[in-house]
């Protein structure tokens, strides 16, 4: 009888290992970011430079479409320097008053110009790849943020053997399957920081992660500092609701 | 109704004269008397209808922003989280009050469960109890797939296409469901209609699971009725004051994972737009339907033809039985539990019984979340085995062949004995 448990019991366990052999788990880096943990904030001066990477290198095929300029004053630009930075981007509108669209400079309530205008116009730019739209990226994946900064620095020229790679794909370490349609985006030094920091390749990725975690939870600092408050009250609460218990029960025995 | 109560405010007075409310809230909410030795167990109906008006609530200010149609659904949700006041506060209890309803839910069914909260002359309120899952699970179902992400529309997809399985009319009956020739905009409207009914339904059914609880009253940890008033205490200020510590402590985990970890029941795939052309590589359900999932795919093929030596039944359809069997095993618990004694504390073997149950249940959600292969097939379906041995076999059985522990003569006795 225990030979038949031990047996059943091993064959179980050789199954799980096999069975997770098959699927191919890929170890991500883990960087420490500054929003995690309950009191994670934010670091504007990091996603300042995360909007640059975003502007110079993303922007050119990776659509923002769940933002506005406006959500812009999040980082810590004034209504100035947001209208100057809409103005470098030009929207159709339309109809006026003789019917007809026109193109205008972008103003602040307008959300960030896709590269596209549509799918087939972006496959047709990319090799027939889609590069998807940014907004969500980091809820979009497990491990989003790591996910997300994985991409940006799995690129290597030295591809292994077991790896055969289709026209126009890339070789990239982190990708489920290790091919991905999209070129390396970035080297280091692809970008001038306008606060002087130095763009290292791993820098210009974990800024541009940064800014991308907060386009996907711009309500992150708000919900943390709520939720502190609230279980704080909670836990208050908590511990009158048991002396009210206490006070109520003394007298039944039970 | 017996007696009316009397009341000092005129107001009161004249209103309860002409449609007794205030009396019947009296009986049923102040002087309703209450078993003494209820645990902490007993919280969780209270929990679970504190769960359902923030369902309501949350859900209805969320509809006040929300559009159902396929190009802009995704877009309103997320226009809820960025652009609507504290609109990521309600969209984030929204979701997670779902996990929530069902955790409090499935508590308070096993702890039926283990203290034989189901027999007589309880039944109909244990039916009604398993009435409120089903529609619980309908509701859950067709609000995943309202903000029309990766898993709303796969997952739809995969349960609508269950009752193809249907002999004959199976396939008419998908394309009646969908409103079309596959998951699309009639389908995600009437989904959002009756999202929005069926929770008022489940109101419905709770207030009758409520008004059949009160034939009876509660059960206890003992199993043995309430007996003198000796062995009750009034509602109010006890299980008041007792149902508030256990509700600051749901709030308090509720709480946590709303502002700290709000995706932490989803799925990443669902931040992606739904896109019919696109398949997930991994379509899952949401946790609270893991263990039916795992018991849909346990049957093999041709089970039913390689006992009988001819195909009866698709194994598709045999699945879709079993899985909706598990459900319908619960209906008929009241008469396949044989034993005589309603608490596990008393029942030596069912006490084990119960928590192998528990585990097996807890496999089966495991089983549910991986991929369909290799030793998980067969561990889902001795899990799935089990899962109906232990309602068709064991119950009956247990009933006939344990000896149950004596019980006491009533509620009271252990603790006056403790007295002397």
């Amino acid at each position: 009888m225990r030979m038949k448990v031990l047996v059943i019991a091993a064959a179980f366990l050789a199954g799980i290992s096999t069975a997770h052999a098959a699927g191919e788990k890929i170890e991500l880096p883990d960087v420490e970011w500054s929003w995690e943990g309950p009191f994670g904030t934010f670091d504007k001066a990091q996603l300042q430079r995360g909007l640059q990477v975003y502007t110079e290198v993303c922007a050119t095929c990776h659509s923002l479409n769940l933002l506005a300029y406006r959500d812009l004053a999040a980082l810590g630009y004034g209504e100035e320097e947001i209208k100057a930075y809409a103005a470098n981007y030009e929207v159709e509108d339309g109809p006026d008053d003789a019917g007809e669209m026109f193109t205008r400079v972008a103003i602040p309530s307008d959300r960030f110009l896709p590269p596209f205008p549509n799918e087939n116009a972006a496959r047709a730019s990319n090799n027939g790849a889609y590069p998807p739209d940014l907004s969500l990226m980091t809820k979009a994946r497990k491990n989003g943020a790591n996910y997300l900064y994985a991409m940006m620095i799995g690129y290597s020229d030295e591809i292994p053997e077991d790896v055969a790679l289709m026209e126009g794909m890339n070789y990239q370490k982190y990708f489920a399957g290790h091919q991905i349609a999209m070129p390396q985006p970035l080297y280091g030094d692809d970008i001038e920081y306008a606060d002087g920091t130095e763009a290292t390749l791993e820098q210009e990725a974990r800024d541009v992660t940064a800014f991308l975690a907060w386009a996907a939870e711009p309500e992150l600092e708000d919900r943390k500092s709520m939720g502190i408050k609230v279980l704080l009250f909670l836990g208050v609460l908590f511990v009158m609701v048991i002396a009210v218990k206490k006070a109520v029960w003394r007298n039944v025995k039970h | 109704m017996a007696t009316k109560t009397e009341f000092n405010n005129p107001v009161i007075r004249w209103v309860d004269e002409r449609l007794p409310v205030f009396t019947y809230l009296d009986h049923e909410y102040n002087q309703f008397p209450m078993p003494k030795n209820l645990n902490y167990w007993w919280n969780f109906g209270a929990l679970a209808s504190v769960a359902l008006v923030v369902m309501i609530l949350t859900g209805i200010m969320l509809a006040m922003q929300y559009t159902a149609h396929v190009d802009l659904a995704f877009e309103s949700v997320e226009r809820i989280m960025r652009d609507v006041n504290y609109g990521w506060l309600l969209r984030y209890i929204h979701m997670n009050g779902a996990s929530m309803f069902f955790i409090v839910v499935y508590i308070h069914l096993f702890r039926g469960l283990y203290y034989g909260s189901y027999k007589a002359p309880r039944e109909l309120l244990w039916m009604l109890g398993v009435v409120i899952i089903l529609l619980m699970m309908a509701t859950a179902f067709m609000g995943y797939v309202l903000p029309w992400g990766q898993m709303s529309f796969w997952g739809a997809t995969v349960i609508t296409n269950l009752f193809s399985a249907i002999p004959i009319v199976g396939d008419w009956i998908v394309t009646w469901l969908w409103g079309g020739f596959s998951v699309d905009n009639p389908t995600l409207n009437r989904f959002y209609a009756l999202h929005y009914l069926m929770p008022f339904v489940l109101f419905a059914v709770v207030g009758l699971h409520v008004v059949a609880l009160h034939v009876n009253g509660s059960t206890n940890p003992t199993g043995v009725e309430v007996q003198s008033p000796r062995d009750t205490v009034s509602f109010h200020p006890y299980f008041t004051a007792k149902d508030s510590v256990g509700l600051v402590a749901f709030l308090f985990v509720f709480a946590a994972f709303v502002f700290f970890a709000p995706n932490f029941f989803g799925e990443p795939d669902n931040y992606i737009k739904a896109n019919p052309l696109q398949t997930p590589p991994h379509i899952v359900p949401e946790w609270y339907f893991l263990p039916f999932y795992a018991i849909l795919r346990a049957v093999p093929d041709n089970f039913i033809g390689a006992w009988m030596g001819f195909t009866l039944i698709s194994a598709k359809l045999a699945g879709v039985i079993a899985m909706f069997g598990s459900i319908a095993v619960l209906f008929l618990l009241p008469w396949l539990d044989t034993s005589k004694v309603r608490s596990a504390r008393f029942r030596p073997w069912y006490k084990w019984f119960f928590w192998l149950f528990l585990l097996d249940c807890l496999l089966l959600g495991y089983i549910g979340s991986q991929p369909a292969e290799g030793i998980f097939i067969w561990i889902g379906r001795g899990a799935t085995a089990w899962y109906f041995a232990h309602f068709l076999v064991f119950f009956p059985l247990l009933g006939w062949f344990e000896t149950p522990k004596p019980l006491p003569t009533s509620i009271s006795e252990p603790v006056l004995k403790e007295d002397s």
